[in-house]
């Protein structure tokens, strides 16, 4: 396959993402036009493993267990490579957390989460797969079109 | 076997800790009949109403007095700091440092999740908004254990089963006594799959059914909950529904000797009150029931052996 995006000599670099979530992945890492990074989105290259799938490379930036276990909600197989003087020197896949803040929104309107109160939005997560998800403040499950609900 | 800090939700029950509860509000209801007991001598119950309530807030404010402790009520929201834009969880924390235990009641989901974390003191969820009401259901599961029988219950549960949330989590804590459970309810106010799904999960039996008086003669409990007007959007489809849905002393005349007909009250057009008179009505001791029963979880809650 021909190379698109050159690699990246330091960095990180998700791999595997689902086809489309390239920039949901970016809003839950809060990378957006502030960012002094140099980013490289790939979007619906070819993958043996699915068919197509999205890229994404984050130069000089190493990220942390923690910030990327969270991009799990939308893309649960994604892999990520830390990259250091162009060799991979650490490789995973993500795991979703048992619970996640301040990531995504409760789609109950009703529930107290979705107000002025003092509070970060907190989802238990109640299966992996398929992604189940379930607020901690009123308990509505979350089950469907999780994107839609990013904070 | 009482280890709960805050009393939320129905699916942190286990079936020993509602076994306790019920256990200690039998021993409790001869002082809830007027008896003097001081076992919360002393202590402040705070009584956080944001929505209108009567009988459960009395009855939270009943069994306070009858332990020997006494209540502070929230006045109207108006005046107060929360009509000046305070938020719920500013207000919990200087409450809580008033007394030491509060109840909640709230319009907003979760509202008393929310409270358990900023609160200094134990919070007993009495209501919020269309979520959990534990309290009530607590009690309905002790009017069972007093007026009928938690084993091999056969329970019908009638009405709104799709919006009405004492009826979802009574439904959860009987999965737990192995009950055999038939939903009784217009096609349009069904119990949610989910909830259904869930049950079945457990082991539940659950039958539905949209006719009203082909259960009657097979059960023990008939649970019955109002339908409410504003769900149906035609007026001549709501009495079509509340007309073929409404116990009759005609409807009981297959019953069961000890069948019992219980009602989170308050009624409207679901019981007649031709029933009230049969030995089937339950449903005035029930609600006195929750005296006993919130007794019991305040004595639980700030009681000495904590």
């Amino acid at each position: 396959m021909k190379l698109r995006v050159t690699p990246i000599g330091n960095g990180t670099v998700i791999d595997h993402i689902p086809p489309g979530q390239a920039l949901n992945v970016l809003k839950i890492l809060g990378i957006d036009r502030t960012t002094e990074a140099t980013i490289s989105v790939l979007m619906n290259v070819s993958s043996r493993r699915s068919g197509k799938k999205d890229i994404v490379k984050v130069e000089d930036r190493e990220l942390k267990e923690e910030e990327v276990n969270k991009i799990s909600l939308i893309a649960p197989g994604a892999t990520i490579n830390i990259i250091r003087d162009r060799r991979v020197v650490e490789k995973y896949t993500v795991d979703m957390p048992d619970l996640i803040v301040g990531v995504v929104r409760c789609p109950n309107p009703s529930c107290i989460s979705n107000t002025s109160e003092p509070i970060k939005s907190q989802i238990l997560v109640k299966s992996k797969n398929p992604v189940v998800l379930r607020c901690v403040y009123c308990e509505q499950a979350i089950a469907e079109k999780i994107a839609d609900y990013l904070i | 076997m009482f280890g709960m800090r805050h009393v939320l939700s129905m699916r942190e029950f286990s079936r020993d800790e509602i076994d306790s509860v019920l256990d200690l509000a039998e021993a409790l209801e001869p002082y809830a009949r007027g008896g003097r007991c001081d076992a919360l001598s002393g202590k402040i119950l705070a009584l956080l109403f944001f929505e209108p309530s009567t009988r459960t807030r009395l009855s939270f404010e009943t069994a306070m007095m009858r332990l020997g402790g006494k209540t502070l009520n929230l006045g109207p929201a108006e005046g107060s700091a929360i009509a000046k834009g305070e938020s719920l969880a500013d207000t919990i924390r200087v409450i809580g440092g008033y007394a030491d235990a509060l109840v909640i009641r709230h319009p907003k989901e979760g509202s008393a999740r929310l409270a358990s974390q900023f609160s200094p003191v134990p919070v007993l969820n009495a209501g919020d908004g269309a979520g959990h009401h534990p309290t009530q259901t607590l009690l309905d599961l002790y009017t069972i254990r007093k007026e009928s029988s938690l084993d091999d219950l056969k329970i019908a549960l009638v009405g709104d089963l799709k919006y009405g949330r004492t009826v979802h989590s009574l439904a959860y804590a009987l999965a737990l006594y192995g009950a055999d459970i038939t939903l009784v309810s217009p096609p349009t106010l069904e119990m949610p799959a989910t909830i259904k799904a869930d049950l079945a999960g457990k082991g539940t039996i659950v039958r539905e059914t949209h006719d009203l008086d082909s259960v009657i003669k097979d059960v023990d409990v008939l649970y019955v909950t109002r339908i409410q007007r504003e769900r149906f959007p035609d007026p001549y489809e709501y009495s079509k529904v509340a007309k073929s849905y409404r116990v009759v002393p005609e409807n009981l005349e297959e019953a069961k000797t000890g069948l019992i007909i219980m009602h989170p009250l308050p009624r409207v057009d679901e019981i007649a009150p031709e029933v009230d008179g049969t030995g089937h009505a339950v449903y005035f001791q029930q609600s006195f029931y929750g005296v006993p029963v919130r007794m019991a979880l305040l004595k639980m809650l700030m009681g000495e052996s904590r």
